[in-house]
């Protein structure tokens, strides 16, 4: 049963499709990202310098042409460093500059400072760094035969899966990959260090998490928090690329600014951001299930072998959120998953939108495909056997019971709207008379858990300041990459308020404003800073209140905020003029806020409790097709249908279930990182690596809004989170694409990894072909 | 060093620059027109299109020292005043933003595009975009804007 929901007050500002705070600047080209700041006199340029080999002992470092190149004024090595040499947001093992090995190729070694980019980029390449070269664990399958990790296999289990999985009617077994994929940002990390007084330091950076970057660049230079700021308006993008891994880059400028006295600037070239940064983590994934003629799951067992790269960074949280949604939207009565989190000699990997939930997804929708080919099943059908239900089918694999499930009513809609079971026979009726070109369709369903897993991130501040003019500025600590978290905060406060938008000033986010803030990441970013600066305005307008009681001698529960203006029984005056008179009643107009959200309890050592808030679900239709003879692929249509609670701006959220979608497509489909057996990566830039463009769009793309009675959880608005889980509908595509080869020969489940680049769906039809 | 003259969104310039001074740098550095961006270094991206003479180019991969004598227009130069280009508008209205990084290069080859194509359907748009990366919208609202530009735009 769902739990009553309240309805809302008619409301003025949220709700509305009000355009992104910056889309002005935006368009006139003055939003000012961290490498358009006017740069004081004197401003340095950083350049990473790195060794050719991939992993081994640094035998010596001779930077002399390094520091007699012209512009030259500084060469950074790991002893310029006076406190802790390590950037890491976990466990440590992330050195700043490395120091007497290197781990990875493109591990930075020493960091030069010039007068200019271009300056310090040529001087880097004069350097000379001998290393005794070791052999690099390259794949996940390497860093298995030496049992290198960089954290503990973890594991959920229920029941005796083995044994059940032997037992059933019936039984798969299969091995599979995933690739990773590069967050292509498309403003390269960059900050930028201006010294203050007394040592104190300033650091614009374009980061997720400034509160970390202030921390570490503490502890590199120790001295106490207090005396460093980070400071981040707006990102150029950023995808899980800037939570821990923009950190080293505002470190080094920090230290250059530290070494020299001068502001520093650090933006990495597009190659060498490319290789010297971490991506979504690979995967190879070993299942097997157990079920009955209908496709009904026993029980299931996987084993995920994520490639983490040289240290943990956030690979705890990635891969346990790759454990968490193995079951996506399915009950696997008995199940064994393992996370084995392998150590190997390349970049380290990291978060990335999604967070390891869509490796997670991609398995369980591989596993449906399999289970419906197997027995000539439509997959849609399979998938809905398999749905989490009422009482008995609703627990999952980490115990959590789902509450709050619309999925049958969520993917009828859409199997309706979408003419699912139409185009089906369609498409059969195709591919019976086209030899060459084959279609697929796929209709798959998206529950993704809402919250950190890491039970403290869930807490939000945030600072509203009235004016006596009655205009109002708010701050948060939430970061704006793009995805509307200003304008949806904004709203709120204006909402708040009852005041026009454009009164609301947003300013911002930095470390000395609102303090201690988790990572603007896991879609959270509206959900707490939202609510933190709906608490905060709720403290000043309740001072108001008071004030206006007083003032006119009223009962509180006639005053109410709308149309800037206060109603107060009878009369009406304006906003600005009761803000006025707080000033001269000497009643305080600025507030903090702070949320933590409640109803959270995970224990990650017993693993038992609730690690989420709620689910957000979803529902993508995809249709391909592919050609046998060349392995190219088109997607011809795309319906999704997505649920965000009620919307606090559906052109906002519209925007990002659209863009999600494409860059899950493109991390499916196209996008395909290569190493070579040195570890060195071969696809850093994007002219090997692919990237969605305008002409890889569905040439019939249709999103909606899920019609929500809101969520049942108190969450700001009845809104539900958006950022990430829109990236796992692209599994529609891989399916449909699995689809179409499987057409090829009915019963046999095609050998296809992701990414389903034309070069995988060829070899996977020649495979088919061939009979084996 | 060598001297370079161009006009620039209408205004004569003429510096004293190092021979391998990039357009981008020239534009974004000497003349502090920053809204013209840097995505890739590699003209891959599309994030620093520009008009030269009246045709997008990316500055990224270009001499300050090529644009002798030319006209340029950045996304500075595209409003009159307060008021935005018909693309600007379109972009505005339409969400064809997030992040924001690659809408001024977006914006400016789109208005070549239309330049070129009066009113250019979907594919023609898609394809036409085809040199510039969007890592945020999908595209969608991009295309839509375009193609509610056209409609605005004379000719
Ligand atoms: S920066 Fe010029 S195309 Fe990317
Ligand atoms: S809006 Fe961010 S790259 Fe296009």
């Amino acid at each position: 049963m769902l739990k009553k929901i309240p309805s809302p007050a008619p409301a003025l500002n949220v709700g509305k499709a009000t355009k992104h705070d910056s889309a002005d600047r935006h368009v006139r080209g003055n939003a000012l990202y961290i490498d358009d700041i006017r740069e004081p006199r004197g401003t340095l340029h950083l350049a990473p310098g790195y060794a050719r080999e991939s992993c081994g002992k640094i035998k010596s470092l001779d930077l002399d042409a390094v520091r007699s190149a012209p512009g030259v004024v500084a060469v950074l090595t790991a002893s310029d460093i006076p406190g802790l040499n390590d950037c890491s947001p976990s466990f440590g093992g992330d050195p700043i500059l490395a120091d007497g090995r290197i781990e990875f190729h493109g591990q930075v070694v020493f960091a030069v400072v010039a007068r200019s980019h271009l300056e310090a980029r040529k001087a880097a390449k004069l350097a000379h760094i001998e290393v005794i070269a070791e052999t690099p664990m390259v794949t996940a399958e390497d860093g298995l035969a030496r049992e290198a990790s960089v954290l503990p296999t973890y594991e959920f289990s229920r029941g005796s899966p083995e044994a059940t999985i032997k037992a059933s009617p019936l039984a798969l077994s299969d091995s599979f990959r995933i690739g990773g994929q590069e967050h292509f940002y498309l403003e390269g990390q960059v900050s930028l260090a201006i010294p203050q007084d007394q040592g104190e330091i300033l650091v614009h950076t374009s980061t997720q998490h400034p509160t970390e970057i202030q921390h570490l660049i503490a502890k590199m230079l120790k001295i106490r928090d207090a005396a460093v700021v980070c400071e981040c308006r707006r990102m150029g993008g950023a995808f899980g690329g800037k939570e821990s891994q923009a950190a080293q880059w505002a470190c080094l400028a920090a230290l250059a600014s530290h070494v020299t006295g001068r502001p520093a600037k650090m933006r990495l070239d597009r190659d060498d951001d490319m290789i010297m940064t971490g991506k979504r983590h690979d995967f190879r994934c070993d299942w097997q299930a157990g079920f009955d003629e209908t496709g009904k799951i026993s029980a299931v067992e996987v084993d995920f072998l994520a490639r983490c790269g040289c240290s943990a960074d956030l690979s705890l949280g990635v891969n346990d959120r790759t454990m968490f949604h193995a079951d996506n939207s399915y009950y696997y009565p008995e199940n064994r998953i393992t996370s084995h989190r392998i150590k190997t000699n390349t970049v380290s990997n990291t978060a990335f939108r999604g967070f390891g939930g869509p490796q997670g997804m991609v398995f369980s929708e591989r596993m449906m495909d399999a289970i419906a080919i197997k027995l000539g099943l439509d997959p849609l059908d399979v998938r809905k056997t398999n749905f989490y239900g009422d009482s008995g089918r609703d627990i999952t694999p980490f115990g959590m019971k789902v509450e709050d499930n619309i999925l049958e009513e969520l993917v009828g809609e859409l199997e309706q709207t979408s003419d699912y079971r139409k185009r089906r026979q369609e498409i059969q009726a195709f591919n019976t008379r086209s030899p060459f070109l084959k279609k697929g369709l796929a209709l798959n369903p998206l529950k993704f858990g809402i919250s950190f897993t890491l039970k403290h991130l869930n807490q939000a501040g945030a600072l509203v300041h009235v004016y006596t003019d009655g205009s109002v500025q708010v701050n948060h600590g939430g970061t704006e990459m793009g995805q509307g978290l200003y304008t949806k905060v904004a709203q709120v406060v204006a909402e708040e308020f009852g005041i026009d938008l454009e009164n609301v000033q947003i300013t911002a986010t930095t470390t000395d404003k609102v303090p201690n803030t988790a990572p603007t990441a896991a879609s959270s970013g509206t959900d707490l800073n939202g609510m933190a600066a709906k608490l905060a305005a709720e403290t000043i307008k309740s001072r108001l209140i008071d004030l206006a009681a007083k003032l006119y001698q009223i009962e509180k529960s006639a005053i109410s905020f709308a149309n800037n203006h206060v109603q107060i029984g009878q009369q009406k005056i304006p906003f600005a003029e009761l803000t006025q008179q707080a000033f001269l009643q000497r009643v305080s107009l600025s507030s903090t806020g702070y949320y933590a959200t409640p109803n959270i309890t995970w224990d990650r050592d017993s693993k038992s409790g609730r690690p989420f808030l709620y689910f957000a679900y979803g529902a993508a239709c995809a249709e391909v097709t592919i050609d046998t003879l060349t392995g190219e692929m088109v997607i011809d249509r795309v319906d999704i249908l997505h649920d965000v609670g009620k919307s606090l701006n559906p052109a906002l959220d519209i925007g990002q279930i659209e863009g999600g979608f494409v860059q899950g497509m493109g991390w499916l489909t196209t996008e395909e990182l290569v190493y070579d057996d040195q570890g060195r990566l071969r696809t850093h830039a994007p002219s090997t690596y692919k990237i969605p463009t305008a002409s890889d769009l569905p040439d019939d793309f249709r999103v909606k809004l899920w019609d929500s009675p809101g969520n049942r959880e108190d969450t700001i608005y009845r809104s539900k989170a958006v950022g990430e889980p829109p990236v796992m509908l692209a599994t529609a595509v891989f399916s449909a694409i699995t689809n179409a080869i499987a057409s090829l020969k009915p019963g046999v489940l095609p050998q296809i990894s992701a990414p389903a680049t034309p070069e995988n769906i060829l070899a996977a039809v020649k495979l088919m072909k061939s009979g084996d | 060093m060598p001297t370079v003259s161009m006009t620039v969104n209408g205004k004569q310039v003429t510096a004293d620059i190092a021979p391998n001074t990039l357009l981008v740098s020239f534009l974004r550095e000497n003349l502090r027109l920053t809204g013209t961006h840097v995505g890739c270094d590699t003209s891959q991206c599309g994030a620093c299109v520009i008009h030269i003479n009246g045709e997008s180019a990316k500055s990224c991969t270009m001499l300050a020292l090529q644009a002798d004598g030319a006209e340029v227009t950045t996304i500075e130069g595209l409003a009159k005043g307060n008021d935005l280009h018909p693309m600007q508008k379109a972009f505005q209205e339409n969400h064809g933003l997030q992040c924001g990084f690659c809408t001024t290069g977006m914006i400016m080859s789109a208005v070549d595009l239309v330049k070129k194509h009066g009113k250019p359907d979907d594919a023609t748009i898609r394809k036409g975009l085809e040199g510039n990366i969007c890592r945020c919208t999908g595209y969608q609202n991009i295309v839509k804007s375009v193609k509610a530009a056209a409609q605005e735009m004379e000719g």
